[in-house]
């Protein structure tokens, strides 16, 4: 392949397969912002938690990476519902800074405690044969574990997709993210639905973090190193939307790769610049609600 | 001579939902316009057209002659538009005074001035205190507005429109959430407005309307239904059908 | 009640507001203190420098966050670009006067606070917070694109600086820099302190209040934000411009979002919109920082995660807002 076009192909596989990731990881930041308008910035160490989990399973206890992948979200997920009920329901009317500082000290909290228990510096975690390598896609070949993390995130896109428009649940959700009080009095119970959802959400986050250490490496930073990134996701993809996730996280993927592809010193710049260009000409993101 | 507040043709819509259909309204020096109509038929949302907190899709507003459509909330204040709202919108955790403080400042540039202090210009002050006395509320000039009762606030609410000098005020149901025992009081100061300034009031109490109000525009779903003199509207079997109810079938002119 | 006593009624209460802006006693204490320390630890005057620049880094977010209401996730950018006006100043330009270093540092960051607000002060929320995010990392990726100039992360270091006012000349155990710091600090803090009781101020506080009243009887909303986001970042900057002379030493780290995360912080623990709070926060921060991240930095951050977590649950208002609640206890009580 001629060089450039090969280049380009290069940013746009890596640039989706991070999409992936970013969307797995933040979907569930969008929508709970969208739904309580609750700004969990301890999100960042749920999925710094899901990839410590990962690494214990498969190095301690041997289990294969999918079925400890799995594992993971499910017991981050349990966990997440102990802190909302316990703790995030009582901020549910306080403004936006004490949310934004309760949570942070949760996610500082949370990195102390790992770093405690595993230490700063960098774990990976022992992939399945399956996962290592290239595979061949006809003109090129291209990273296994990348291939994967785009089939994963296509599917669960559309598993998501279809939760949300297809299914009551789904439509509940909508309904509340949309106008919660008119939820509220046609029946909804919002609080149960929010519960519902940020225990999803967190567990959708601990997936990514179980699925980041390979592409991106985990240390106990990573709660609020990418929580940046997470966030720029969720404010340009619009609070509560699904779709606007998917396409924030595809252009913010995207952009990121062909920045550290082409201009590695200052690649992280495109990203920031994008993220302005967007909120400036859409304050509420491609698909929030103003 | 120009209406103190001209509205034509005022559309606006939210989404697919039309929420102003084609008002036209027209307030003249001293008016005594009371504005009714049942709940949701858009008249809290006309006066925030009329504001400048919403933009209307299409028509102008025009104040004292002059077109105010494309101006912001604060520029139409400071050319003498000034509302009250339906819910409080006062400064809880400050005084009383520094509330009316902080409308006159504003009013004559006062704030502007970032370096000497803010109790310098006893002007401002002595001012404020005026208003405060107008409606009864020296003693409570140094409390938290939040620890006023609900009535008492209200009279604040009203205390700062009136501040503001304004050559038009809108008024959203004054007396809402005040309890009858206190109601009387912003009864008597909406009654003793200046009579040079032009006023509308948004209110549901037809003992109020019909005391107060030299002209009535009735809304209904966005649009004016109709509009006369109380003994016009009160006779209007249309009007009593759709509004008045049973009201009106008490005969006889309410006050 | 009597005209009389109506009478009476008014008077006090304009009384009470002609005076309000008056110095009181208790405000000469942390001068006091920083004068004590002087003479009590002399051994820790690099130490007390840092913190009375952090002091004034709050003291300039306060302004924004505590009287406006406005909350960021960028200060970090003003203090930085303070911080290079005078690093790169001393290094590319070889000029090394510190007094006009920091007035070259206010204007600077200044102008850039102008601008930035002119164009993001229209937003609030999420929005506003990943916009200033954005710009101070924009601003920190732009000088690493040119680490030849800024010297990148590794920074511009070995910067000297020429004798304050020709005369008192930077020491090894950093007293001529305290004080020098402190009497920066003294006149900003003046200016700072006129600003909050100004009419101007007391707009900010009503546009924190209630930002719907303000537009409705007629304020000036979004030049009010400029014109004080403008001010902070000048004093940031002034901040910054302290910083690089006081370590003679600069590196892009200055505009992580760490530092504008670690001044919310300070101005959170000791108080919002009160003045002092940014003294009480940033002493109380930068000692317990220094002696228990020595101790272990794990520790450390836990600590202060706890600590976050603590004050937002019991102590919203920060130390100062604690002393505040004792204060109208004790009040009630003497009144029963």
């Amino acid at each position: 392949m001629p060089h450039v076009a090969n280049i380009a192909v290069s940013i746009l596989f890596d640039g989706l397969a991070y999409a992936m990731f970013l969307f797995i990881t933040s979907v569930g930041l969008s929508v709970t912002m969208g739904l309580m308008g609750f700004v969990n910035l301890a999100h960042g160490a749920f999925a710094m938690a899901g990839g410590y989990i990962v690494v214990s399973l498969t190095r301690t206890l041997g289990i294969d990476f999918i079925p400890s992948l799995v594992i993971a979200s499910l017991v981050v997920g349990a966990v997440s519902v102990l802190f909302e009920r316990g703790l995030y329901r009582r901020l549910y009317k306080a403004t936006d800074l004490e949310q934004v500082l309760l949570t942070i000290g949760l996610a500082f909290m949370a990195i102390a405690t790992f770093t405690y228990f595993y230490g700063p510096i960098p774990k990976s975690v022992p992939l399945p044969a399956w996962l290592e390598g290239d595979v061949n896609l006809g003109f090129r070949n291209f990273p296994t574990y990348r291939a994967f993390l785009i089939v994963l995130g296509t599917a669960l896109i559309a598993v998501l997709w279809y939760a949300f428009e297809r299914t009551n649940i789904g439509a509940k959700i909508r309904a509340a993210v949309d106008n919660r009080r008119m939820a509220e009095s046609v029946g909804i119970n919002v609080d149960r639905l929010f519960t519902l959802t940020f225990a999803l959400g967190s567990g959708l986050a601990a997936l990514g973090g179980g699925l980041a250490i390979q592409l991106l490496g985990l240390s106990p930073s990573f709660a609020v190193l990418y929580l940046v990134l997470f966030l720029i996701v969720v404010a340009v993809g619009g609070l509560g939307s699904l779709k606007g996730t998917l396409l924030a996280a595809l252009v913010i993927g995207v952009f990121d790769t062909a920045g550290k592809y082409l201009l590695a010193d200052a690649g992280g710049f495109f990203v920031y610049a994008v993220t302005v260009a967007v909120l400036l000409v859409k304050p509420a993101g491609f698909y929030g609600r103003e | 001579m120009s209406a103190a507040l001209q509205v034509e043709r005022l559309n606006r819509a939210f989404g697919a939902l039309p929420v102003t259909r084609d008002v036209t309204l027209t307030l003249e020096r001293g008016a005594r316009c009371a504005l009714i109509g049942p709940n949701g038929a858009g008249k809290t949302t006309l006066v925030n057209l009329i504001t400048g907190a919403l933009k209307p899709h299409s028509g102008r507003v025009l104040l004292n002659g002059e077109d105010i459509t494309t101006l912001s909330q604060a520029d139409r204040a400071r050319r003498g538009l000034a509302r009250t709202f339906q819910i409080n919108q006062l400064f809880r955790g400050l005084s009383v005074l520094e509330n009316l403080c902080m409308t006159v400042g504003e009013r004559d540039g006062h704030c502007n001035n970032l370096w000497r202090s803010a109790g310098s210009r006893r002007v401002v002050i002595d001012e404020a205190l005026v208003h405060l006395d107008s409606l009864r509320l020296t003693d409570d000039a140094l409390k938290l507005v939040r620890e006023l009762p609900y009535g008492r606030q209200r009279l604040v609410e009203i205390a700062i429109a009136l501040a503001q000098k304004p050559r038009v005020l809108l008024l959203d149901e004054p007396a809402a959430g005040v309890p009858s025992s206190e109601s009387h009081l912003i009864l008597d100061v909406v009654a003793a407005l200046d009579l040079d300034i032009a006023v509308l009031i948004i209110e549901h109490d037809m003992d109020v309307v019909f005391r107060f109000a030299k002209e009535i525009t009735v809304m209904v779903q966005g649009a004016v239904f109709t509009q006369g003199t109380p003994e016009e509207i009160i006779n209007n079997e249309q009007v009593r059908a759709v509004y008045l109810g049973r009201e009106g079938h008490r005969g006889g002119r309410h006050g | 009640m009597t005209t009389a006593n109506r009478g009476q009624t008014r008077e006090r209460a304009a009384t009470f507001i002609l005076k309000r802006h008056r110095m009181r006693a208790a405000e000469a204490l942390p001068w006091l203190v920083a004068i004590a320390a002087f003479f009590i630890v002399p051994d820790r005057m690099t130490f007390g420098s840092q913190v009375l620049i952090m002091v004034m880094f709050a003291l300039s977010l306060d302004l924004i966050l505590g009287y406006a209401g406005i909350v960021t996730l960028g200060h970090a950018a003003f203090f930085g670009i303070g911080a290079y006006t005078v690093g790169l100043a001393a290094a590319r330009l070889q000029w090394t006067e510190p007094i006009s270093g920091l007035f070259a540092a206010a204007i600077a960051a200044g102008i850039v606070g102008f601008l930035t607000g002119w164009l993001l002060l229209r937003y609030r929320g999420l929005t506003l917070l990943m916009l200033t995010l954005a710009t101070a990392i924009m601003l920190q990726e732009t000088g690493n694109l040119r680490s030849d100039i800024s010297g990148g992360y590794d920074g511009l270091p070995g910067l000297t600086f020429k004798p304050l006012l020709g005369v008192f000349d930077y020491d090894l155990y950093g007293h001529t820099y305290y004080l020098y710091v402190l009497a920066t600090l003294a006149v900003v803090f003046y200016f700072v302190r006129r600003i909050v009781y100004s009419p101007f101020g007391q707009a900010l506080t009503g546009i924190r209040e209630n930002v719907r009243r303000m537009h409705a009887i007629g304020s000036p909303v979004h030049r009010r934000l400029v014109t004080v986001y403008t001010i902070a970042a000048a004093i940031a900057g002034v901040a910054g411009a302290l910083f690089t002379q006081t370590n003679a030493y600069v590196t892009l780290t200055v505009f992580d979002f760490d530092n504008s995360a670690k001044v919310m912080v300070m101005l959170i623990l000791g108080g919002t919109g009160r003045l002092y709070g940014a003294f009480v926060g940033a002493a109380v921060y930068m000692i317990l920082e220094d002696y228990f991240s020595k101790l272990s930095p794990t520790f450390w951050q836990f600590g202060i995660g706890l600590l976050l977590v603590l004050a937002v649950l019991f102590a919203r208002r920060g130390v100062l807002g604690l002393f505040e609640s004792f204060g109208e206890y004790l009040a009630e009580r003497k009144k029963r």
